[in-house]
């Protein structure tokens, strides 16, 4: 039995998905003990109801000016103070950009041991154990940490979704916040447009691009690109159509290798990798990739993975459950048109 | 201004990994700075350059770690620190950040700490907000552009790169910042470069130099694994078309309830 807190990430009052990860996490780890989530921001009510809903038996709500736009040092300094008081025995996060910062100061506020990406964890007795992925997940290290409160953040996608129960109620209280907003060191200006709806964290499908996406000596560019260079971008866009045209119907988010990103292709964003992201999604479609080492480790434990590729002895065909040895130009948009066909769209 | 840079000493990227005597294992792959360091020494080179100042590179380890300082020093920062002290193996993320925490105090005067995004052997990330924290400075990571700083009256604005795109923030110097790819590519280390980092005498620092006790670890781990082998079983799959290559792909890839 143990006291359980949860950070629930959001951005203008939408929850990211993984938190309710952490929140099914946490109910598992709290036993008949208290799973407490906290939600801060402005205009997150509803977030409050549905942290409950999701198995929260109590948020403590940060409603305030001063918490609307996400700054680390209100955030932390809110947590900190919270969880001095009370003194959860966990305290989880979920492993996004806020999620990890706001581990790491908690951590150096409460003197306390983080457990970070992990994708299991464990509580015996006073120890929070864990396992996380190290080298880009080439190993797995067990980890452990027994101050109180222990913090963790949670990989997204490795722990499962509970269901949503409308009949649960719990308390929301409501907290203030720790930090006068004129004592924040930073000032959120602005933000700057997305670069497109480039989740791959969280995809259940992604349709990734490689160098190959280039590879079509047939495609004439227009006549006003002379470059060399410029040429050869303008092909693997046309490359990347394609691969943008087979992730829409199966609603996947489109990733790329290092290559395809350091060419110019597509933004760095869609980098999958050891430096890019690490996904695991249910299904991977890797198209005029080879399948390099850092590659691999970004994408290794995706449940389904398939390889488009002209190159036989690629080695992305050795993780491969299906393979097809062929032009992507040619393959791609066939498949787009059989899934089309088959799944009604 | 005064800047200070992080780098640490990795195993390559393209080493294959395993487990002997409960430690990882690289075999005879090369050790080296790790990448997104390079995109540190990078930033905090650009900006000294634009801001007027100087630029001292440190790294956390064993003697080897000389080695990522000589990489920053062949790039062009102009000083190298070894933060090094046998009371310190096993060292984990709150350790290191105080240790970092403490050479910046005694360097003294730092404007910006310039971390990377994340080291690729431990994959923590924790570094730059725990230091930061321990200083009491702002934490502005996944920097992936400056776009003014201004070292009389200490202000510094940057965009960060998170997950629902770009972030612009302005915040108070002396500040921690870590950087992203998208900052710039990181220079190559010059001829000139490469011979003076090779004739560098790199001082190490002590806890004793730095007037610290050494730090408690709050994380241990006890055992380290190699994932377990994946069985993939492989399917070529062929036909006399694409049309037909790629209907029987759909139809298996269908059958494998993944959509
Ligand atoms: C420090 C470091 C970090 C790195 N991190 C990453 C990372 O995070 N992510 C990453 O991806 N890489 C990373 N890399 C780079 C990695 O080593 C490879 O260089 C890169 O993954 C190769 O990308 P690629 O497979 O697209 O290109 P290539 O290796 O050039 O492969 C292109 C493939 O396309 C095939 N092809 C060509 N034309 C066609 C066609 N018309 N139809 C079908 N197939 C075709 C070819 O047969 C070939 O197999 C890193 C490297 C280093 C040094
Ligand atoms: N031992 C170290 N020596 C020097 N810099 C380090 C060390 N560990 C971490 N860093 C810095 O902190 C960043 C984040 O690392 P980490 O938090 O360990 O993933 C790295 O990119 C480096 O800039």
């Amino acid at each position: 039995m143990a006291n359980v807190w949860v950070f629930v990430d959001q951005f203008k009052g939408e929850a990211l998905p993984v938190s309710w990860e952490v929140l099914g996490a946490a109910r598992k780890l709290a036993g008949s003990g208290k799973v407490s989530a906290l939600v801060f921001g402005q205009g997150v009510e509803a977030i409050a109801q549905q942290a409950i809903q999701y198995g929260a038996d109590e948020v403590l709500l940060g409603e305030d000016a001063s918490l609307a736009d996400y700054r680390p040092e209100p955030y932390a300094a809110l947590i900190s103070q919270l969880a001095a008081e009370a003194k959860p025995d966990v305290l989880l996060f979920p492993t996004s950009t806020r999620g990890r910062e706001l581990a790491a100061m908690a951590g150096v506020d409460l003197d306390a041991g983080v457990l970070v990406d992990v994708i299991e964890v464990a509580l015996d007795g006073d120890t929070l154990s864990a396992t996380r992925p190290i080298y880009a997940g080439k190993l797995l290290s067990k980890v452990e940490t027994s101050t109180k409160p222990a913090l963790a953040t949670l990989r997204v996608r490795a722990f499962g979704k509970p269901e949503l129960d409308e009949g649960r109620s719990g308390e929301v209280k409501k907290v203030s916040p720790a930090m006068a907003d004129g004592d924040a060191p930073t000032k959120v200006v602005e933000y700057a447009a997305a670069e497109g709806s480039v989740s791959l964290g969280d995809a259940a499908i992604i349709v990734s691009g490689g160098r190959g996406t280039s590879n079509n000596p047939d495609l004439q560019p227009p006549a006003d690109i002379t470059d060399e260079k410029e040429q050869e971008i303008w092909r693997a866009q046309q490359g990347f159509k394609l691969i943008g045209e087979l992730a829409e119907v199966l609603g996947a988010a489109v990733g790329a290798s290092r290559a395809a990103v350091d060419a110019g292709y597509v933004p760095y964003s869609h980098q999958v990798g050891q430096t890019g992201k690490v996904v695991a999604p249910d299904l991977y479609i890797a198209s005029g990739i080879s399948g390099a080492i850092q590659h691999l480790a970004g994408m290794r434990t995706s449940k389904v993975i398939v390889a488009i590729n002209k190159d036989p002895d690629a080695p992305i065909f050795k993780l491969a459950r299906f393979g097809v040895v062929g032009d992507l130009y040619k393959i791609v948009p066939a498949l787009t048109a059989a899934f089309k066909e088959r799944l009604n769209k | 201004m005064k800047i200070a840079v992080f780098v640490k000493q990795v195993p390559d990227s393209a080493a294959t990994l395993s487990v002997k005597g409960g430690q990882p294992d690289w075999g005879d792959a090369p050790l080296v700075i790790n990448p997104w360091d390079e995109y540190a020494v990078e930033a905090a080179l650009l900006l000294a350059e634009a801001n007027g100042g100087e630029v001292t590179a440190f790294s956390f380890g064993s003697e080897s770690a000389a080695d990522a300082l000589k990489h920053a020093l062949a790039m062009g920062v102009s000083d190298a620190v070894l933060l090094s002290d046998p009371a310190l193996s096993g060292a984990d993320a709150g350790v290191a950040a105080r240790v970092m925490a403490a050479a910046i105090a005694k360097l003294s005067e730092v404007d910006l700490a310039v971390f990377g995004k994340q080291a690729i052997d431990s994959d923590t990330g924790l570094a730059p907000s725990m230091t930061a924290r321990l200083l009491g400075w702002p934490s502005l990571t996944l920097v992936a552009a400056v776009d003014a700083l201004d070292a009389s009256a200490k202000t510094i604005k940057v965009q960060r790169s998170m997950e629902e795109g770009r972030q612009v923030v302005q915040g108070k110097l002396p500040a921690v910042i870590s950087v992203v790819k998208d900052y710039g590519e990181p220079r190559y280390p010059s001829f000139m470069g490469i011979r003076k980092a090779s004739k560098a005498e790199i001082p190490t620092w002590s806890m004793a130099d730095l007037g610290i006790e050494a730090p408690t670890s709050r994380v241990t781990w006890p055992e380290i694994m190699a994932p377990p082998m994946r069985e993939v079983s492989n399917e070529i799959i062929e036909g006399s078309s694409p049309e037909e290559i790629a209907g029987k792909l759909a139809d298996k890839i269908i059958a494998e309830g993944v959509l």
